[in-house]
């Protein structure tokens, strides 16, 4: 059972072009119900039915928590990647009917936290404003730093500051504005949780600076932007069902796992959540582990793989599903 | 120099001392005359610049004053010593109130002295990950009757009645971080009439 398996029929009410390279989507359902509850910081599986190409991936909510008719999500646009924002921004228009899962929050705020301070890389920044809409509502202190390359590649950094004033920090790249972490979290009061969502390089830099200063894990967040990375097409074979599924270059092994009707969990498709992690049977090769799961002895043995990140290459790959 | 002299250990209970520096910005050493060598301990053997970066609160046993010169010796960034352990929690929130993410608080000295400075941390928004706590001295424990809520401390005997309520609780090895008691729970609800043999067993 995943979330993906009970999918919502929705409409797509508006498509708007943010900048250059974002769109900003939103949806209503079909029938015009509301949209199930969420909290800031949850995302949602968007199903991309692309000819014979099925794709599903991951978005943060960046509406209000408060406002269900409608969902919004942002999409950058990543020419180098699969396809899905590529279909997104090239095939998803107003009026157009899709599927979505119902939103599942890996990243919500702490409500025992005396104070949040979010940290925002590029469009990293699409949790943090169903967050701040969240914690405005509830009287909850605040901070937003968002880092970009440039102001104009900055989704909304003109409408946060107008919206909530000093509790944002912009930091642009291309001006020589960069944001100083060791300084901003050698100077947050006890109580506070940190949040970050962006690159990989930011969120090791917070994870680490955090740690190095004192910071206890239970007080450090982060959100992964991870698509599923290409490769080389490769097979596999699943024991329980009996049979062997092809993996294509720009699809995922748990998509594969998914078009071939075999049952499997899954949550966050994006290595964070470790709900499809899978025993693996037999292996000669090597795995690809993409994943933030499992850990190195893990890795090491060959017992298990995260499907909906990690690849294979090599002689036979048999999997306990 | 002795060890920790709990034997018991359960998950609850924070006691995983020797204390031993963590990395930080600021660390908080609080300790009564039964801990105080475990603040020297520590401060001797940390790097160097470590020791500006400590603030130390003591509460000395009456009339002691040997123990008052070695904390104040070390040289750290704050010392204070303070009569009781409540006035110390007092000063302890005070401080923490101030205190910046990265801190470190150290406890060490009797169950009491650690139950409340634990419970103080928390309230005042410190990871329990971020408390390491050293038991030294009497193994009394500081109990809550789960009946009538007393707070009963330095409870020496199992099992022991409430002064409040007056029913025999059994003293369980359940620890609450956030009351910084034990749990005392009635030992003869069943038949009150039942006579049982209170042991001194946490001496």
């Amino acid at each position: 059972m995943s979330a993906s398996d009970n999918l919502i029929p929705v409409i797509v009410s508006k498509v708007v072009e943010v900048n250059s390279i974002i769109k900003r989507f939103e949806f209503k359902h079909i029938n015009g119900d509301a949209l199930p509850a969420f909290s800031g910081g949850a995302h949602i599986v968007v199903e991309m039915i692309d000819g014979a190409t099925k794709r599903k991936n991951a978005y943060s909510l960046m509406s209000s928590p408060f406002k269900l008719g409608q969902y919004a999500i942002s999409v950058r646009r990543e020419d180098d990647g699969r396809g899905g924002s590529k279909f997104m921004h090239e095939k998803v228009v107003p009026g157009m009917e899709m599927k979505i899962s119902a939103p599942v929050n890996l990243f919500a705020l702490d409500l025992r936290a005396k104070k949040h301070l979010m940290i925002a890389g590029g469009i990293g920044i699409t949790p943090f404003m169903a967050q701040m809409t969240q914690a405005t509502e509830l009287g909850l202190p605040f901070e937003l730093h968002y880092a970009a390359r440039s102001a104009s590649q900055a989704a909304y950094m003109g409408s946060l500051k107008a919206q909530f004033g000093d509790a944002v920090a912009c930091y642009c790249a291309d001006i020589g504005d960069r944001l100083n972490l060791e300084a901003l979290l050698s100077d947050q009061p006890l109580g506070t949780h940190v949040y970050v969502c962006g690159p990989k390089g930011m969120i090791e830099a917070v994870v680490q600076t955090a740690t190095n200063l004192g910071w206890p894990a239970a007080h450090i967040h982060f959100e992964h932007f991870l698509s599923p990375p290409m490769g080389k097409a490769f097979s596999v074979h699943l024991a329980k069902a009996g049979i062997d599924i092809d993996v294509g270059p720009e699809q995922s092994l748990l998509e594969a796992i998914e078009a071939s009707g075999t049952p499997v969990n899954c949550l966050c498709r994006a290595g964070a959540c470790g709900q499809c992690e899978t025993q693996i049977v037999a292996c000669d090769g090597d795995i690809t582990h993409n994943d933030h799961w499992l850990e190195d002895d893990q890795r090491a043995s060959k017992k298990f793989i995260m499907p909906c990140v990690s690849r294979f290459s090599g002689k036979r790959l048999e999997l306990d599903l | 120099m002795s060890e920790s002299l709990i034997e018991e250990r359960f998950l609850s209970r924070l006691t995983d001392g020797p204390l031993a520096i963590a990395p930080g910005l600021a660390h908080y050493f609080v300790a009564d005359a039964s801990g105080a060598e475990c603040i020297i301990r520590v401060a001797q053997s940390a790097p160097k610049g470590f020791i500006e970066k400590v603030h130390i609160l003591y509460v000395p046993t009456p009339g002691e004053n040997a123990l008052i010169t070695a904390l104040y010796a070390l040289g750290a960034k704050q010392f204070e010593h303070v009569p009781t352990i409540d006035e110390a929690i007092i000063k302890l929130g005070d401080w923490l109130s101030d205190a910046k993410m990265g801190s470190q608080l150290y406890l060490a000295g009797t169950e009491g002295l650690i139950g409340k400075a634990v419970a103080k941390g928390e309230e005042c928004g410190l990871d329990h990950t971020a408390v390491q706590c050293e038991q030294r001295g009497s193994l009394a424990r500081r109990v809550q009757c789960v009946h009538c809520k007393t707070m009963i401390e330095n409870v020496t005997t199992q099992p022991t009645k409430c002064p409040s309520c007056d029913l025999l609780l059994l003293v369980r090895d359940h620890y609450s971080r956030r009351l910084a008691a034990f749990q005392g729970v009635c030992i003869n609800a069943e038949d009150p009439s039942e006579v049982v043999e209170i042991k001194e067993v946490f001496k």
